[in-house]
Parts: C-alpha cells; sequence; structure tokens
C-alpha cells in the first residue's frame, strides 16, 4: 500500500466530514432547521457560530440540515445514474445487433438537449418533491455513465475469458455481473466521483432557481437563493453554502483523481 | 462531387433529424409524461370548470399525436402559441431576449475563446514550471464550482468591497454600445471563468499529445524557439480537436446563461424561461426548450463541420 498523497488525505478528510455532518445532522445542529432564534443576519458570535440567515434562523445548523438533503439527493441521484447507466450500458455491449443501436441512439438523442433545459422543461409540469427531482437527475444523467460503461464493456467483452464464459453457456447476466463488472468497476469509481460533484452542482443550481428543493427543506442552493439580497448589503451568509459547495466538489475531485491515478497505475503497472 | 460536400451534407441532415427527434423528446416530456398537466399546472386549489377551460386552451382533449403535429408546424413557421400566464406571443416577447442573451454569450465567447487557447499554449510552453501549475490549479478551482457560487463571489469582490463593476446587469433599449458593455461586465466576467478552465485545459492536453510526434522533435532539432514550434508546428495539427472542445464550451455557454441571468437579473431567455417554469407556463417552456435545443445542436454540428474541414486528409483525397 502506497502512501496517500497530501491531495487525496485533504479530500478524503473533508468529503468525510461533510459526509458525517449529513448523517448526523439531527445531533450535531445546535438549533432546529426551521427555528427562528433571533433578528435576520446577525454577524458571527459564540451563539449562532455562521450568524443567522435572512429571517433569524441559525445559519449553522441549516447548513447542516441542507448538506444533509444536499448530499442525500445527490447521492441517490448517483447511485441511480450509476445502477440505471452501467446495466444498460453493459447489456447494450454484451448483446450488441439492434438493442445496441436502440440504446444508443437514444442517448444520443438525450444528450442533444442540455440536461439542464431538459430538467427544467419537466419540472414545469412535475411537482418538484425529493423522489422526482432524484428521479429526473438520475435518469439524465445515466446516459452519461451509459457511455462510459458500453465503452469499457466494449474493450472487455472481446477478451477470452468472455468468449470461455460464452462457450461455457453462461447466461447474459452472468456475463454482466460476474464477468465485466469486476474487471470494469476502477474506471466506473473514478467517475462516480465526477458524476457526484456533477450532481451536488445539479440540485445547488435547480434549488437555487427555486425549482428544487422546495422551502420547508432546507439543501444549499436554496440557502444561497434566501440570502443572496444580502450580498449587496455586504452580508456574507449566502457565500457559506457557495463555499461548502465549491469545498465539497473540489474535494470530491481530488479523492476521484487520486482513484483513477491509483487503478490506472495498477493496470499500466509502470514507475508506479 | 466532392466527398466533403457529401459528408457535410450528412451531417447537416443528421442535425435537423436530432433537432426534430430533440422537439419530440421535449414534448414528450412536458405534454404527455403519465398525470394531467392541467391538474399539475393549476395545482391543488383548481375548480372542475377552470380545469376544463385550461384543458381546452391547451389542446388536452385532442390525441397527443394531433397536438404535437400543430404545434411543431406553428412553431415552423414561427409562431410559438401564447404564453398561458398573460396571453403575449411567445415569438415576440423572446425575440429581443434572444438578442440579449446571444449578446452576452458573444461577448463572453469573444473574451474567453483567445485568452484559453493563449493560456493553453503558454501552459505547454512552461510545462510542469511555475505558470503551468498556476494556471492549472486555478482553472481547477473555477471548474468545480456552479456558475451562481462564482457569480456571488464576484459580487461580493467587485461590486461591494471594491466598487469596481455594477452588481445588476440592467439593460434597456437607448444604451450605447460602450454602456451595455459595461452593464454586462459581471455576468461576463463569470461566464468567461466558467468556460475558460475547461477549454484551457483541453487546449493543454490537445497540443500536450500532438507535441509527442517526431516532426516536433525535428524543430527542436532545428533549433526552433519552444514557442514557434508550439504556435507554428504544433497548434495547427492541434486544430480539430481544440476547435471541438471550443463549440462543446460555447454550448455549455448556453446552459450557464441560464442561471448567470438569474444571478444578475439580466432580461434574457434564461431568466424568462425559469420564470415560466416556476409560474408552469408550459407553451412558454417549451419554446424556450426548442430554442435552447437548436442553438445546442447548431453549435454541435457546427464543430462537426469544422472539425471536418480542419482535415486536410478529407479536404484533398487521393
Amino acid at each position: 500500500m502506497k502512501r496517500i498523497p497530501l491531495a487525496a488525505l485533504i479530500g478524503l478528510f473533508f468529503t468525510g466530514a461533510y459526509f458525517l455532518a449529513a448523517i448526523f445532522a439531527a445531533w450535531i445542529s445546535p438549533y432546529g432547521m426551521a427555528e427562528i432564534v433571533g433578528d435576520g443576519w446577525e454577524p458571527w458570535s459564540w451563539a449562532h457560530p455562521l450568524g443567522t440567515d435572512s429571517i433569524g434562523r441559525d445559519l449553522l445548523s441549516r447548513m447542516i440540515w441542507g448538506g444533509q438533503t444536499t448530499i442525500f439527493v445527490a447521492t441517490a441521484a448517483t447511485v441511480l445514474s450509476f445502477t440505471l447507466g452501467a446495466v444498460l450500458g453493459f447489456l447494450a455491449a454484451v448483446s450488441g445487433g439492434w438493442l445496441d443501436q436502440l440504446l444508443s441512439r437514444f442517448v444520443d438523442l438525450m444528450m442533444s438537449i442540455p440536461s439542464l433545459i431538459f430538467a427544467l422543461a419537466v419540472l414545469s409540469v412535475m411537482p418538484a418533491t425529493l423522489p422526482i427531482l432524484i428521479l429526473v437527475m438520475g435518469l439524465l444523467d445515466a446516459t452519461r455513465v451509459f457511455r462510459l460503461s458500453r465503452a469499457v464493456a466494449v474493450d472487455i467483452t472481446v477478451m477470452d475469458y468472455v468468449e470461455a464464459a460464452r462457450v461455457r453457456g453462461e447466461g447474459r447476466a452472468w456475463i454482466i455481473f460476474r464477468e465485466i463488472l469486476p474487471n470494469a468497476l476502477s474506471p466506473l469509481v473514478a467517475e462516480m466521483g465526477l458524476r457526484f460533484i456533477f450532481m451536488v452542482l445539479f440540485i445547488s443550481t435547480l434549488s437555487f432557481l427555486g425549482l428544487g428543493v422546495q422551502p420547508p427543506l432546507a439543501d444549499w442552493g436554496g440557502i444561497v437563493k434566501e440570502n443572496r439580497e444580502g450580498i449587496i448589503y455586504g452580508i456574507p451568509a449566502a457565500l457559506v453554502p457557495a463555499f461548502a459547495i465549491a469545498t465539497l466538489a473540489i474535494s470530491v475531485n481530488l479523492v476521484a483523481d487520486w482513484v483513477l491515478n491509483r487503478t490506472s497505475s495498477l493496470k499500466g503497472g509502470r514507475g508506479g | 462531387m466532392h466527398p466533403v460536400l457529401i459528408l457535410l451534407a450528412q451531417r447537416i441532415a443528421l442535425g435537423l433529424l436530432l433537432l426534430w427527434a430533440a422537439s419530440v423528446l421535449l414534448f414528450v416530456g412536458t405534454m404527455i409524461l403519465p398525470g394531467d398537466v392541467a391538474q399539475s399546472i393549476l395545482g391543488q386549489s383548481a375548480t372542475p370548470v377552470s380545469l376544463a377551460n385550461l384543458r381546452e386552451e391547451l389542446g388536452l382533449n385532442e390525441p397527443a399525436l394531433t397536438r404535437y403535429f400543430s404545434w411543431l408546424g406553428n412553431a415552423l413557421q414561427g409562431d410559438l402559441g401564447t404564453a398561458l400566464t398573460n396571453g403575449q406571443d411567445i415569438a415576440e416577447a423572446m425575440g429581443k431576449r434572444l438578442g440579449n442573451t446571444l449578446f452576452l454569450a458573444g461577448t463572453a465567447a469573444v473574451i474567453s475563446v483567445p485568452l484559453a487557447i493563449g493560456l493553453g499554449l503558454i501552459a505547454v510552453r512552461y510545462k510542469d514550471r511555475w505558470p503551468d501549475r498556476v494556471i492549472s490549479s486555478f482553472t481547477l478551482a473555477t471548474v468545480s464550482v456552479p456558475e451562481f457560487v462564482l457569480g456571488y463571489v464576484a459580487v461580493y469582490l467587485f461590486s461591494v468591497q471594491f466598487r469596481i463593476f455594477p452588481s445588476l446587469a440592467t439593460i434597456y433599449d437607448g444604451m450605447t454600445f460602450g454602456e451595455k458593455l459595461w452593464a454586462i461586465s459581471m455576468p461576463t466576467l463569470v461566464l468567461v471563468l466558467v468556460v475558460l478552465g475547461h477549454m484551457m485545459r483541453m487546449t493543454r492536453a490537445a497540443i500536450l499529445n500532438v507535441m509527442q510526434s517526431a516532426y516536433i522533435e525535428t524543430a527542436e532539432l532545428k533549433g526552433l524557439r519552444p514557442f514557434a514550434i508550439i504556435a507554428r508546428h504544433a497548434f495547427p495539427n492541434a486544430v480539430a480537436p481544440v476547435v471541438n472542445v471550443v463549440m462543446l464550451n460555447m454550448a455549455y455557454l448556453v446552459v450557464g446563461v441560464v442561471v448567470v441571468e438569474v444571478v444578475f437579473v439580466y432580461p434574457g431567455m434564461g431568466q424568462y424561461l425559469v420564470d415560466h417554469v416556476s409560474k408552469r407556463d408550459v407553451p412558454v417552456v417549451l419554446a424556450c426548450g426548442l430554442v435552447f435545443a437548436a442553438v445546442y445542436i447548431g453549435l454541435n454540428l457546427l464543430a462537426d463541420v469544422i472539425s471536418i474541414l480542419s482535415n486536410p486528409r478529407l479536404r484533398h483525397p487521393k
């Protein structure tokens, strides 16, 4: 086991801290999510380490609860997009023929519309509840995962051991889950980090536009939106969630880079 | 016929086909999803009468296929229908906003493309030395941050703390060109930062790829200056991938512009789309979606065309 580089350690530390804060939100947040505890936009103090928001709710508590929503939605959407995208991508690569053509052309079509625009169009007729947000984001993003996993799997399906499994008479499910999946895992795991970041940015953008997570719940994009008026008076409350989004994105990026380097050096085996 | 022309004709036909398919997809996404569109537009407070009226107005009583073709037929003639919320003609309301958006995106493109390519060339010239490191880490930071975060950080720094640029991009008729440019300085800055990182990194990667070729070594052995090698010998051969990246980022600008317009309250297409999504004004959303998709597909098509034309092997077949 090589030593973990400093950049990856920093990334792991912050990613871990955000996830722990999200999981234990109920225990560590000093106040309730919607509890009004002071005046609007109080400065930073011992009672309110990050001050209060536009209507006097404790900003630190809202950040912790908001992080929970943001991270939960992003994680769920990533899991959905990976399960769907990878299974369909492998299936397309293994089956080939018309199924491959059909799925690939459909994905081309989906990707010809910018995902934000498509999501906005769908959300104009669907209520923006958490399950629907997760579903829309996951489905739109599955197209990217499909492309990657199909490309990876096409290279693997021509390997001798897959041929051997076919000759042995294994079914399609065996080939996908027992032959291709273990060998395609490392590029997919690195990609997973990037997709997760993309999901965090996506849900934050939607909420910032007022079309994502709806008010009784807090999330980081929504907190930016609620406090945006303050910026012009020099109140940095809106920059706190903005900073959280940026650091989460950068730290996950650092971890994903490290995973990618590690796995690709394992394959190449040169230099280390 | 010249084979390049045939290739181009194929690409353009494919682009048109894709645009048509995208219109179907958008229509399906908004109008034919499970559930009642009229119900979700009006919400809980809908009375049966108002529901019936809205269904009539949207033509929901007709079969989906009829609705789609009448919508498409009208859209092709420039009639995008009327907005549900205020009964305005959509094409008319959109015209000026589209101009504003193109002005903003165009200014950002004019600044960011030469800047990204220039920085990419510098990063290659000083590879692994401090200019490369500074450029690379700065651009890594700007690509991992969403547009609206960059927007507010920029407002906080440049409009509130240092008071250099205006924090809102108000634009109206009768402004001179210079005043307009001044008004959009902040959104332009943010958009430039958003696309700069990706373009610069890809330019750097594409040129580094070419730098490993044998003819670069020859040029080095001839004793050419490093920058001349990069600009005169490596860059022309990296044009196709660079153009592709530039076009992809221009297409990305189309999306980034939506968020940036909301941040700076700029009267463009993005603001128009977002406003009407929250009002559940489906005809407007559909029309905006179609325009955005058309621009996006068009730019991708242009990238294809340019990379075909920039390839001498295709231009001068044996």
